[in-house]
């Protein structure tokens, strides 16, 4: 599926400064190095199921299948792991490879913060020095998080450029790579920049579909009709998704942060409204304009909130292996509370986006049916901007 | 031989840069004319990018403070046009890839054609992903320019066999911006360019004072200035015209003393 230079069909690539060039190539190496190496695979493995807490449960949701009355709904619960999220997967993964690789500093940028935090985890766990990078905006939706960042020894830098959100955390991430990269790491939290972050981080995340096809098979006896994830970067539904794209019969469906509404311009729909551009190191779809300028995009998910979407979920897209769809704040909202009254299980906003596509499409589906929803991340962090979405000034 | 390596004939090239439409195009046109005037061997136009990550805070602010002021690349390329009337110092355009990729790289090459520009530096393409610009600036006369960093080692080599117009040579590690001191040496970078190419090399980032420059330009052929004029654009706004150009005389006053 990847070709020399990461290309997933015409997306990916490495559109970076030449100061980066000899950085990702030497990743590249080592990571190609390590993933065949017995003794790393053991290591990573002992720190998924012993420190993050993998295995992580595949959940029938009995209550929400009986109420929306259609196809049988699996939770697979990321938001069970070590830090409340998918990320760590990923974190665990990189920081161990920078730390073979003799790396002894990681930065890693930040939306809601979940990245921040994981990262953060990773780095005390393995004496490595951190640095965060996060949207003003976002340092202010999510308080608690920086909180609980600094309380694990991490530095966070607020970033006041552009629109103080994800995309801004990641260029400021990009800037401070290029100035320090002998013992510095970025550790990068999505499937996107620069070949070979997408590879690494989907190969870590890859865990989440492998779980999912062994779990099912030994509850079910098969696989399941559809599976469906929030997609911001990409990297929890990649994760998802990796080992039933060969499986053409189960449908993949990715759920964007619509904000507002797909027709207005306060939205994060990256495939719905966006088209191919070049940006953050990748070939992919942008939210734009005309003359190419990155769009301010918004979102209710600080998550979601980023103008473009990995190259292998663009692949996925032109090809019709994967279909990504939106999802508007105020259909997320309700699905946040849904999930929460109906299954006892408060989910992050970013994966209510696909609690909320659930319930659209398993009233749909036929009652003999699967779906699976992956539940990234848990929505603790959320409470209190949702209290306010709803009229309600609630402090922490 | 292009325009471009024509600008190195007459000894040390002083370079210098300025964004398109900071704060507005009229004072864009005065600045280019200003430093034209005052010596300068060759001009990079920047045109503005929403999210420019090799760039420091100076040339951020200058990025958004043009975009704010509703610059276009349309907008850019008539810039162009009315300043060849009269400007004949060889011009390339820096930008990012999104911005000529997203205009369509063979209508943004043919425009640069039509209007007289005559190199392009696209800071976030490295030599792995320039085939794909590097056609289409070929067939419309255009060079591609590269850039070579302190992190480049073994690339360097590959990199100046290939390279086409100059060769920009980045001072140090980091973004775009003025520094108390550079420390890279340079000039064993230089040596290796030099065993591989023999087209000229000019030095940029953190450039800002005469000494400087007189040094830069002492290692390679030239030396190349950005946020240092756009502070001074920042600090005199519609009225910097003027300064630009007794800056543009001291710097090339400074790199040609580096050939005594």
């Amino acid at each position: 599926m990847t070709n020399p230079r990461g290309r997933f069909g015409i997306h990916g690539g490495q559109y970076i400064p030449e100061t980066l060039m000899n950085a990702v190539i030497e990743l590249e190496t080592a990571y190609e190095h390590y993933k065949n190496d017995p003794e790393f695979t053991r290591e990573l493995t002992e720190l998924f199921n012993e420190y993050a807490g993998r295995p992580s449960r595949l959940y029938y949701a009995e209550k929400m299948t009986k109420d929306l009355g259609g196809a049988k709904i699996y939770l697979k619960r990321e938001d069970l792991n070590h830090t409340g999220a998918h990320k760590i997967n990923n974190v665990l993964g990189q920081a161990l490879l920078a730390k073979k690789m003799g790396k002894t500093r990681l930065i890693a940028e930040t939306g809601a913060g979940q990245h921040g935090v994981a990262t953060a985890t990773a780095a005390a766990l393995m004496g490595m020095e951190c640095v965060v990078f996060m949207g003003e905006e976002d340092t202010e939706r999510q308080a608690l998080n920086v909180y609980r960042m600094r309380l694990l020894g991490a530095e966070v830098i607020p970033v006041k450029t552009g629109t103080r959100t994800l995309k801004d955390a990641v260029s400021e991430a990009m800037r401070e790579w290029t100035s320090r990269i002998a013992d510095t790491h970025y550790c990068l939290g999505s499937v996107m920049g620069p070949h070979p972050f997408p590879t690494i981080v989907r190969d870590f995340q890859a865990v989440i579909s492998k779980e999912i096809k062994e779990q099912l098979m030994e509850k079910e006896g098969r696989l399941p009709d559809a599976v469906l994830a929030c997609v911001g970067g990409g990297s929890n539904a990649i994760g998802s998704f990796y080992h039933f794209i060969e499986d053409k019969d189960v449908r993949l469906i990715g759920c964007e942060a619509a904000g507002r509404g797909i027709d207005g311009f306060e939205t994060a729909a990256t495939i719905n409204t966006g088209r191919t551009g070049i940006f953050h190191g990748m070939k992919s779809y942008f939210c734009q304009d005309q003359y190419g300028q990155i769009a301010p995009v918004y979102s209710i998910s600080a998550g979601l909130d980023y103008p473009g979407i990995g190259p292998e979920h663009a692949w996925l897209h032109d090809i019709g292996r994967a279909e990504y769809v939106p999802v508007t704040d105020e259909e997320a909202v309700c699905a946040f509370e849904y999930l929460a009254k109906t299954e006892g299980i408060i989910p992050a906003i970013e994966s209510a986006h696909a609690v909320a596509y659930a319930q659209k499409l398993v009233p749909q589906m036929e009652k003999d049916q699967i779906l699976v929803v992956t539940i990234s991340g848990r929505g603790d962090k959320d409470c209190a901007a949702i209290a306010r979405y709803r009229g309600e000034d609630i402090h922490e | 031989m292009s325009r471009i390596q024509e600008a190195f004939k007459n000894g040390k090239a002083f370079i210098p840069f300025i964004t398109c439409g900071d704060p507005d195009l009229e004072t864009t046109a005065a600045a280019v004319r200003a430093m034209a005037e005052n010596g300068a061997d060759l001009i990079e136009l920047g045109i503005p990018f929403s999210d420019p990550t090799a760039e420091g805070p100076v040339i951020q602010g200058a990025n958004i403070r043009a975009l704010k002021g509703g610059v276009t690349t349309d907008r850019i390329f008539e810039l162009v046009r009315q300043l060849r009337r009269d400007v004949t110092v060889p011009m390339v355009f820096m930008t990012y890839a999104n911005v000529v990729y997203s205009y369509g790289a063979d209508r943004f090459l043919s425009a640069c054609r039509d209007v007289g520009i005559d190199g392009l530096i696209l800071p976030d393409v490295p030599f792995e992903e320039k085939e794909e610009f590097l056609a289409v600036c070929r067939a419309y006369g255009v060079d591609l320019i590269s850039l070579v960093a302190p992190t480049s080692d073994n690339r360097i080599a590959m990199i100046a066999r290939e390279a086409e117009g100059f060769l920009y040579l980045v001072s140090s590690l980091g973004v775009t911006g003025t520094r108390s001191e550079i420390n890279t040496d340079l000039a064993s970078i230089v040596k290796v360019i030099r065993q591989n190419t023999d087209i000229p090399c000019a030095i940029g980032f953190g450039i800002s004072t005469p000494e400087q420059a007189e040094k830069m330009a002492s290692i390679a052929d030239g030396a190349i200035v950005g946020s240092a004029i756009i502070k001074i654009l920042e600090k005199h706004g519609r009225e910097a015209a003027p300064f630009v150009g007794e800056y543009v005389r001291e710097m090339k006053a400074a790199v040609e003393r580096s050939e005594q």
